[in-house]
C-alpha cells in the first residue's frame, strides 16, 4: 500500500511540474506587454523599460522558466497588477471561503444525485428512471451564471424566500461581529459559536450551493444509475438474490458499494469544477473568495493574478485526484494489488 | 430432431448479425429512452432556427449595430416578444440570430480538437515507446486542468473575440481526444492480426488507415456528441465573462452578461438568452446520451 | 459432522418458462428425491440453468414467465408470495454456481458475506460465527480464509465457500449449476467428494446441473437429459448412459471422448 502511496505522489508532483511550465507558457503567449500593464497607461517609455527590468522580462526565456519554477516553488507568484500584493498571499485569504462553498455544494450534490441515481437505477425503464435521467440531463445543461441569476430572480425579488447576495447579513458585523480564525464564515461561526452569523451563513449559501451543485448532482446521478445497473448484472449479485436477500439491500446494501468507488472518482473533477464555477457565481451572489478575485483579475486582465489562480486550481486538481486514488485503493481491495 | 441453435433475447436481426455491444437498434433505444427523440427534435428545430433566422426573426437588423433608443427596456409583448433590451434592439430576434453562434462555436472547437488529438492519440497507442510516454505526458499536464480554467486563462490573455474563444477552447479540448483514441489505438495494435500484419512488412500507413483508425471511430462519434453541450456552456461561460464575443454581436452569454445589471426589473433581457443556452445545451446532451446507448450500449469506450 | 440430517424432496410438475413469445423450457416431470443426487444434462441453451433459477423464483429477474408447479416437499412454490420465497432461498433451496470466485462479493471479506446472509435468516450473532466455523471445518477449509477477500481465493476454496454457505444455513437442497465445470480436473475430483461426503452425512439432495457426461456418471444417483427445454429421458445413471434409449442421448453419449479409445 505504501508503495502505491508513493509512486502515485512522484506522478503527481511531475505532473504539477508540468503545470507550472504550462502556465509560464500561456503567460508568455500574451500579445501585449505585461511592462507596459505594469507602469500604467500613461508611463513613458523610459519607464515601460524600467518595469522590463523589474519583472525580469528581458532575460533569455529558459532563464525566466527556471527563475518562475523556481519562484513558484519558493512562495513567489508574482505580484497582482490590480492589488500589488503577492498574488500567493491573495489568493490564501480568499481560497477559505470559496472552498467552504465549493465544499457545501459537493455535498449537496452528493445527497441528491446518490439516492437519484439509485432510484433511477432501481426503477429502470419505469417514471422514477425517466424522471431522475432528466433532472440529470437539466442539472448538466444549466449554465451556471444563468441558473444563479434566475434563483436570485425567483427566491429573493418575486418569493422574497432568501436573500439575493452576500455571505451573511452585513447588520450582524455590529451587533455580532464574527471572529475571523479559518476565513471561512460557516466554520468560523461554529467555532466561535457565533450563532447568529452560523443561521445567517447558512440561509446566504443555500442558493449559491445551489448553483454549484447542479452540474455536479447531474453527473453523479447518471454515474451511480449506470454503475448500479452494470453492477446488478454480475455473478455476484445473483448469488446475492439466491441467498434471499431483498431486491432493496440488493441495490442499497450490495450494489451501491460497487458505485463508490466510481463517485469517488468523479469527485476530485467535481471539486475542481465548482472551484471553477465560482468564478462566475461569486460576482453574481457578491461574496468574496477565490472565486470573485479571479472575475476581477480576468476584468482588469491581471496576468499574474489569473495564472497564480489557475496554478492554484490545477494543483488543488492533482493533490484531488491523488486522494482519489488513494481512496479508491481503500474502498476496493482489489485495486491495490495492481 | 436436427439441432436447432438458441439466440439470446433479440429485438431485431442488426442486432444478432452485429457484434455484441457494438450495434443497438434504433427503434428500440428509442423505445426504451424517449427523452432521446426529444433531444434529436429539439436539435432539428435549432439547427432551422439558425439556418431560416432571417425569415423567423421579426427585426433582423436588431442582431446588428441597429439601436432604437426611444424603445428601450419594453418588456415582452406582441410586438417584441422578448422585450427589447438597454438599447433598443428586439430580444427575440437577437435570440434567433444567436443560434448561429453557439453551435457553429462547438462545431469548429470540435473539428479542431478531433484534428489535433486523433492523430496524436493514434501515434502514441501504435508507435507506442517514447512517442507514446512524450504525448502521455503532455496530455497529462493538459487534463490536470479542469477544461474551463485552463480555456479562461487562454482567453483571458488573448484579445476577447469569437475567433479567440474558438482557439481557446480546442487547446483545451484535444488532449481528451488523444487519451480516448490512444486506448482504443494500443488494444487494437496488441492484437495478434497486426503483430503479423507488421511482421510481414506491411507499411505503417496502410495498418493506420484499414485497421486502427476505423476501430477507432466510434469512440470519437461519441464523445464528439456528448461533447457539444459542454463546449457549448464553457463558450457562453467565456462570453459572459466578456473574453468572446463582443457587442453588437448577438451571443448568447454576452447578452445575459449585459442584462444582469438590469435584472430585478427588466427580467427578460437575462431569462430569455439564457434559456436558450440551456434549451440547447440539453437538447445535444440529449442526443449524445442516445447515440451512446446506440453504439456503446456499455459505456466501455469513452472516459467521461 | 455435527450438521443436523436435512433433505428435502423437490417436485417440477409441467413447468414452463419463457422469454416472451419464446418458450424455454417445457418440462413434464421432474422429481428430485430426498437425499437424492440428480444429474440433469444437457448441452448449451438446453434450459438447465433456467429451470434452476425458476426453482428459486429468480427467473423473473431476468425476464422470464414461468408457469407450472415447483414443489419443496408440500409447499407450492410457483406464485408463491415473494416475502415467502426469500425466506426459503438460502434457508431451505441453496444455490452455486460455475464461476465461484465471481459470485462471491468482491469488496466483502468471506466472513462478512456469512454473517449479513446467517444474521438475514434470523441466526443470532454469535451462533451464526459457529456455524460459519463449523461449516468451513465440514468443507475442510481452513477458518483463517474468513477473513480473505474473494479475490485472494483460489477456484476451489470460493466454491468449497459456497458449499459451506449452504451448511451453515442448513439448507435442504443444493442446486449445483456447472459447479466444476471452470476448475481444475483434480479440484472438481475434489469437489464431487465433497457433494457425496454432503449427501452422506447430511441427507442433503442435490441437483447436480452438468454437460458433462462423465462427471454426472461419477457423481449421481439418476440422470435427467435436457434437449431445448425438454426432458428426453430419465432414469439410473449406469443405465441412461451405459443403454441410452433416446437418439439424442445416444449420441450425446457417444461424443465423450474416452480414454484409451482412438474413433
Amino acid at each position: 500500500m505504501t508503495r502505491f502511496v508513493v509512486r502515485r505522489l512522484a506522478l503527481a508532483a511531475l505532473v504539477v511540474l508540468g503545470v507550472v511550465v504550462l502556465t509560464f507558457v500561456v503567460a508568455r503567449v500574451v500579445p501585449g506587454d505585461p511592462a507596459a500593464t505594469w507602469a500604467g497607461p500613461r508611463a513613458r517609455p523610459e519607464q515601460i523599460e524600467k518595469a522590463r527590468e523589474e519583472l525580469g522580462l528581458d532575460r533569455p526565456i529558459p532563464v525566466q522558466i527556471a527563475e518562475y519554477v523556481g519562484g513558484i516553488a519558493s512562495g513567489d507568484w508574482g505580484v497582482s497588477l490590480r492589488t500589488r500584493r503577492p498574488v500567493l498571499d491573495d489568493i490564501g485569504r480568499r481560497a477559505p471561503a470559496s472552498i467552504e462553498l465549493v465544499t457545501f455544494a459537493t455535498l449537496l450534490a452528493l445527497a441528491v444525485g446518490i439516492p437519484l441515481g439509485l432510484v433511477a437505477a432501481r426503477w429502470k425503464g419505469k417514471i422514477p428512471d425517466v424522471g431522475s435521467r432528466l433532472v440529470a440531463v437539466v442539472g448538466v445543461s444549466m449554465p451556471s451564471f444563468w441558473l444563479a441569476i434566475v434563483l436570485q430572480l425567483v427566491f429573493f425579488q418575486w418569493l422574497h424566500l432568501l436573500p439575493v447576495a452576500g455571505t451573511y447579513d452585513p447588520n450582524l458585523d455590529y451587533t455580532s461581529p464574527l471572529h475571523s480564525i479559518t476565513n471561512m464564515p460557516i466554520v468560523d461561526a461554529l467555532l466561535t459559536g457565533n450563532w447568529a452569523v452560523f443561521g445567517s451563513s447558512l440561509q446566504h449559501i443555500i442558493l449559491p450551493a445551489i448553483v454549484i451543485a447542479a452540474y455536479p448532482a447531474g453527473v453523479i446521478t447518471r454515474m451511480v444509475r449506470a454503475s448500479v445497473l452494470d453492477t446488478i448484472g454480475e455473478d455476484h449479485v445473483r448469488m446475492v438474490r439466491a441467498l434471499g436477500f431483498p431486491e432493496r439491500s440488493v441495490f442499497g446494501r450490495f450494489a451501491l458499494r460497487h458505485a463508490w468507488s466510481p463517485v469517488v472518482a468523479l469527485l476530485a473533477l467535481v471539486f475542481a469544477y465548482a472551484l471553477v464555477n465560482t468564478f462566475l457565481v461569486e460576482a453574481i451572489f457578491n461574496r468574496p473568495g477565490l472565486g470573485s478575485y479571479a472575475a476581477d483579475a480576468i476584468g482588469a486582465l491581471d496576468t499574474p493574478a489569473i495564472l497564480g489562480v489557475t496554478l492554484f486550481v490545477a494543483v488543488v486538481y492533482v493533490i484531488g485526484n491523488l486522494l482519489v486514488d488513494i481512496v479508491q485503493a481503500v474502498i476496493d481491495p482489489r485495486i491495490r494489488v495492481s | 430432431m436436427s439441432r436447432v441453435p438458441s439466440y439470446p433475447d433479440v429485438e431485431s436481426r442488426e442486432e444478432v448479425l452485429a457484434p455484441p455491444g457494438r450495434l443497438r437498434s434504433v427503434p428500440g433505444v428509442i423505445r426504451r429512452n424517449p427523452l432521446v427523440a426529444v433531444g434529436a427534435a429539439m436539435c432539428l428545430a435549432i439547427f432551422l432556427v439558425a439556418v431560416l433566422a432571417p425569415l423567423i426573426a421579426t427585426y433582423p437588423e436588431d442582431a446588428g449595430s441597429a439601436v432604437h433608443p426611444l424603445q428601450t427596456l419594453e418588456p415582452p409583448s406582441a410586438q417584441h416578444y422578448f422585450g427589447t433590451d438597454q438599447v433598443g434592439r428586439d430580444v427575440f430576434s437577437r435570440v434567433v440570430y444567436g443560434a448561429r453562434i453557439s453551435p457553429v462555436i462547438a462545431v469548429l472547437v470540435l473539428a479542431i480538437s478531433v484534428l489535433i488529438g486523433v492523430p496524436l492519440g493514434i501515434a502514441a497507442g501504435y508507435f507506442g515507446g517514447w512517442i507514446d510516454e512524450v504525448i502521455s505526458r503532455v496530455t497529462d499536464v493538459f487534463l490536470a486542468f479542469p477544461a474551463l480554467l485552463l480555456a479562461l486563462a487562454f482567453a483571458a490573455v488573448m484579445k476577447p473575440s469569437i475567433t479567440n474563444t474558438v482557439i481557446a477552447i480546442s487547446v483545451t479540448w484535444w488532449p481528451w481526444y488523444t487519451r480516448i483514441v490512444r486506448g482504443q489505438a494500443a488494444s487494437v495494435t496488441g492484437r495478434p492480426f497486426v503483430e503479423s500484419a507488421k511482421a510481414t512488412g506491411i507499411p505503417h500507413r496502410t495498418i493506420l488507415l484499414r485497421h486502427i483508425l476505423p476501430n477507432s471511430i466510434t469512440p470519437i462519434i461519441v464523445q464528439v456528441s456528448l461533447d457539444v453541450g459542454g463546449v457549448i456552456l464553457t463558450a457562453s461561460a467565456l462570453s459572459f465573462l466578456g473574453l468572446g464575443a463582443q457587442d453588437p454581436t448577438p451571443d448568447w452569454g454576452l447578452m445575459v452578461s449585459q442584462g444582469q445589471a438590469f435584472f430585478t426589473t427588466q427580467w427578460w433581457l437575462v431569462t430569455f438568452p439564457g434559456a436558450a443556452i440551456f434549451l440547447t445545451a440539453a437538447a445535444f446532451n440529449l442526443l449524445g446520451d442516445g447515440l451512446r446507448d446506440v453504439l456503446d450500449p456499455r459505456r466501455v469506450l469513452t472516459t467521461r | 459432522m455435527t450438521g443436523t440430517m436435512t433433505g428435502a424432496k423437490l417436485s417440477l410438475q409441467d413447468l414452463r418458462i419463457a422469454f416472451g413469445p419464446r418458450r424455454v423450457v417445457d418440462l413434464d416431470r421432474l422429481e428430485l428425491a430426498t437425499g437424492e443426487i440428480l444429474g440433469l444434462a444437457g448441452e448449451s441453451g438446453s434450459g438447465k440453468s433456467i429451470t434452476a433459477l425458476a426453482v428459486l423464483g429468480l427467473a423473473s429477474t431476468l425476464g422470464a414467465r414461468v408457469e407450472g408447479s415447483v414443489r419443496l416437499d408440500d409447499e407450492e412454490l410457483v406464485g408463491a408470495a415473494e416475502s415467502r420465497l426469500r425466506e426459503i432461498r438460502g434457508s431451505r433451496i441453496s444455490m452455486i454456481f460455475q464461476s465461484p470466485v465471481s459470485s462471491l462479493d468482491p469488496l466483502l471479506q468471506v466472513g462478512e458475506l456469512f454473517e449479513r446472509t446467517l444474521r438475514l435468516h434470523g441466526v443470532r450473532k454469535r451462533e451464526a460465527s459457529e456455524r460459519a466455523s463449523n461449516a468451513f471445518r465440514e468443507v475442510l477449509l481452513s477458518v483463517d480464509l474468513l477473513q480473505r477477500y474473494p479475490h485472494e481465493l483460489s477456484g476451489g476454496q470460493a466454491q468449497r465457500i459456497a458449499i459451506a454457505m449452504a451448511l451453515a444455513l442448513r439448507s435442504e437442497v443444493l442446486l449445483a449449476d456447472e459447479p466444476t465445470s471452470a476448475l481444475d480436473v483434480t479440484v472438481q475430483a475434489e469437489i464431487l467428494d465433497l457433494l457425496r461426503r454432503v449427501r452422506e452425512e447430511r441427507g442433503m439432495s442435490v441437483l447436480f446441473i452438468s454437460h458433462d457426461l462423465a462427471v454426472i456418471a461419477e457423481l449421481c444417483d439418476r440422470v435427467a437429459v435436457m434437449q431445448l427445454g425438454r426432458i428426453v429421458e430419465e432414469g439410473p445413471t449406469a443405465r441412461v448412459l451405459g443403454e441410452p434409449e433416446d437418439e439424442y442421448t445416444k449420441r450425446l453419449v457417444a461424443a465423450v471422448p474416452k480414454i484409451g479409445v482412438r474413433a
